[in-house]
């Protein structure tokens, strides 16, 4: 396959994310403006400005009408997806790093680092059909974490929210109390900082990536751990094909050892792992930097990668690759 | 003016401009004083040409054509909302995109998705693929010994679990005495040559330009994917290159394929040297290293 290589950001990119439909691309980097990109040909269709601080996360409504940003400037901020208007601005008191719309786009929850004497926290806020009626409250601010969240999202049916972070522990909330319901194993649960999570196409299992090099698959309700991947650098990101039963994995060393490597030393590769049966399939090389970033379009036959290089690298894969057998 | 306009029935088009108007609305929009857009093709190659006119900065008229190849996408079916965004005008930053700013292009490398070992063989039969110390233990009574842990048939240096733990093996990587002490006194040493860097850039270069082998007399069709499937036999493949024409899309006739193994690239080179690939006798050989 032919990658197609999109230069619109000029800082390391942080989050990738497809709307529903697959059609639409949004990419998120330190460099504060947002990008949405045609998936198919990668032609660039607008940039979000107004941002003043990194921006780490971004989610899409089911319609692909509204936009989710948390940004490092302490906002997070709501966007129209057509035309790049802001719609409302939540201000917190520390940067906000991990944003996810619930099932219905009623609810989200935004996470928010820890910051001079405050602790990491998730809020929950709700969102107003009708932008005119947003407000900043939080239903609820749920508070345990040590350290950095790095990704927060919703449970099924929108009954819990599960979390994770720099204290290497899974958490799950009950979303309408706010109470601690589950805390993953010390024993099974990852070793070092979890630096990405992401769910399954249908929302029954989830995949977290960490810097102890390995994967783990989990169970959404139970929080059993399913399977585990071990790779031989740091992931930073991670992604579940829709389609077949493979786990993509991307990373890389740290970023102050780059220059003193060879690139293909690097092993800045994207790799792809049998869901089941915990084997390496294969790599897509391409990245000059650690991959941050990771996003499977929904129909299972592209997926994207962000680098530290600052490039968006969009794969559509070949017809051999639906056929691979190990 | 407005009083002119709104009390007579204008044309909707003034096709005279009186200069008058125009010293006035310096600095105005004046675009309808260009010759119209003009596209040509695309042509049976997909090769599209649009000239457009405008002024530059000097004020001068410019003429801008822009040559790209059409490519047809793959069928895909496409929700009605999808179509609809796909109308959907630029904003942001996007507006201003220059024709020159190339923020989105195709990879010139065809990338391929590679696999740890060759389909159908188990992880334990896995080839020492390329790496001359390891196939020097093989011959010993012990096929697998790691450097790193000392642990015997259980795993290669590379697949080392303990890898981070261990300290470097001073005996493989040869640290240049020199190195330290010229650091000392504040001179620029590239970071490959400092002290504890991996050297392993220039020797992975240099394998793989050894194992480098060349095709050519190869039909037009024949793409990347068609070398490889017809090398992949020989042994695990790195790189397959084939020299594609910019303007036609057609290959060239030539191509490249590297071999991790030099006697897979060696038997490759006996076997198919002089065999017919679609109605064309190959001729394949070792690539001569590029003079530099």
């Amino acid at each position: 396959m032919r990658p197609i290589l999109m230069k619109g950001h000029e800082r390391p990119l942080t989050f990738l994310k497809y709307n529903r439909e697959g059609d639409l691309l949004f990419s998120c980097a330190k460099d504060h403006t947002p990008t949405v990109w045609f998936a198919d040909n990668g032609e660039r269709l607008g940039t979000y400005r107004g941002h003043n601080g990194a921006v780490w996360c971004c989610d899409v409504s089911r319609d692909s009408k509204t936009l989710i940003t948390g940004s490092a400037d302490t906002t997070a901020k709501l966007w129209s997806v057509q035309n790049g208007t802001q719609l409302f601005t939540f201000n917190f008191d520390s940067p906000a790093r991990s944003v996810d719309f619930s099932i219905g786009d009623k609810l989200a929850v935004i996470t928010t680092d820890p910051f001079m004497e405050l602790p990491s926290a998730i809020h929950v806020k709700r969102i107003a059909r009708d932008p005119a009626d947003q407000t900043g409250e939080s239903v609820h601010i749920l508070r345990g974490h040590q350290g950095r969240i790095a990704r927060a999202v919703w449970g099924p049916l929108n009954t819990t929210v599960i979390s994770a972070g720099e204290d290497a522990i899974i958490r799950v909330w009950d979303s309408e109390t706010g109470k601690l319901l589950r805390e993953s194993d010390k024993e099974t649960g990852h070793k070092k900082a979890i630096t990405s999570l992401a769910k399954s196409a249908d929302g029954s299992h989830f995949v977290t990536g960490s810097q102890d090099k390995s994967a783990k698959l989990w169970d959404i309700r139970t929080l059993t751990l399913i399977k585990t991947y071990a790779t031989e650098r740091p992931v930073n990101a991670v992604t579940m094909s829709p389609l077949l039963d493979h786990v993509v994995l991307g990373g890389g060393q740290d970023a102050s050892a780059v220059t003193m490597t060879d690139h293909r030393a690097g092993k800045f590769e994207a790799k792809f792992f049998d869901k089941i049966l915990q084997e390496e399939i294969g790599g897509v090389k391409g990245h000059f930097g650690p991959i941050n970033a990771l996003a499977f379009n929904p129909d299972g036959k592209s997926f994207s990668s962000g680098g530290e290089d600052g490039y968006v690298r969009l794969h559509h894969f070949d017809p051999d690759y639906f056929n691979i057998k190990i | 003016m407005a009083f002119d306009r709104n009390g007579l029935a204008a044309p909707p088009k003034p096709s005279k401009l009186r200069w008058g108007e125009l010293d006035e609305d310096d600095g105005e929009d004046l675009d309808f004083l260009l010759p119209p857009r003009q596209v040509i093709g695309p042509d049976e190659n997909g090769i599209k040409k649009v000239i457009e006119y405008k002024f530059n900065e000097d004020g001068n008229k410019v003429k801008i054509t822009t040559t790209t190849r059409v490519r047809k996408l793959a069928k895909a079916r496409l929700s009605k909302s999808a179509v609809e965004r796909r109308n959907w005008a630029k904003f942001g930053d996007a507006v201003h995109e220059d024709v020159g700013a190339r923020l989105t292009m195709v990879s010139t490398e065809e990338i391929l998705l590679e696999r740890p070992r060759a389909p159908g063989t188990k992880a334990e039969e896995t080839k020492a693929s390329g790496d001359s110390l390891a196939q020097l233990t093989k011959g010993g009574a012990v096929l697998m010994v790691c450097r790193t842990c000392g642990k015997k048939g259980d795993h290669w240096t590379s697949r080392c679990p303990y890898k981070d733990l261990a300290q470097p093996v001073e005996t493989f990587v040869e640290k240049p005495a020199t190195a330290e002490a010229t650091t000392t006194k504040g001179a620029y040493v590239p970071p490959s040559m400092r002290a504890g860097a991996e050297r392993t850039g220039t020797e992975m270069r240099r394998r793989n330009e050894e194992n480098s082998v060349r095709v050519t007399n190869l039909s037009e069709d024949t793409r990347e994917p068609d070398l490889l499937e017809l090398f992949r036999t020989f042994g695990p493949v790195s790189r397959v290159y084939v020299a594609i024409d910019q303007k036609t899309g057609l290959s060239r006739g030539f191509g490249f394929v590297n071999f991790v193994n030099k006697e897979d690239a060696e038997r490759a080179i006996n076997k198919l040297n002089g065999y017919g690939y679609d109605n064309l006798i190959l001729r394949v050989e070792w690539a001569t290293p590029r003079a530099n």
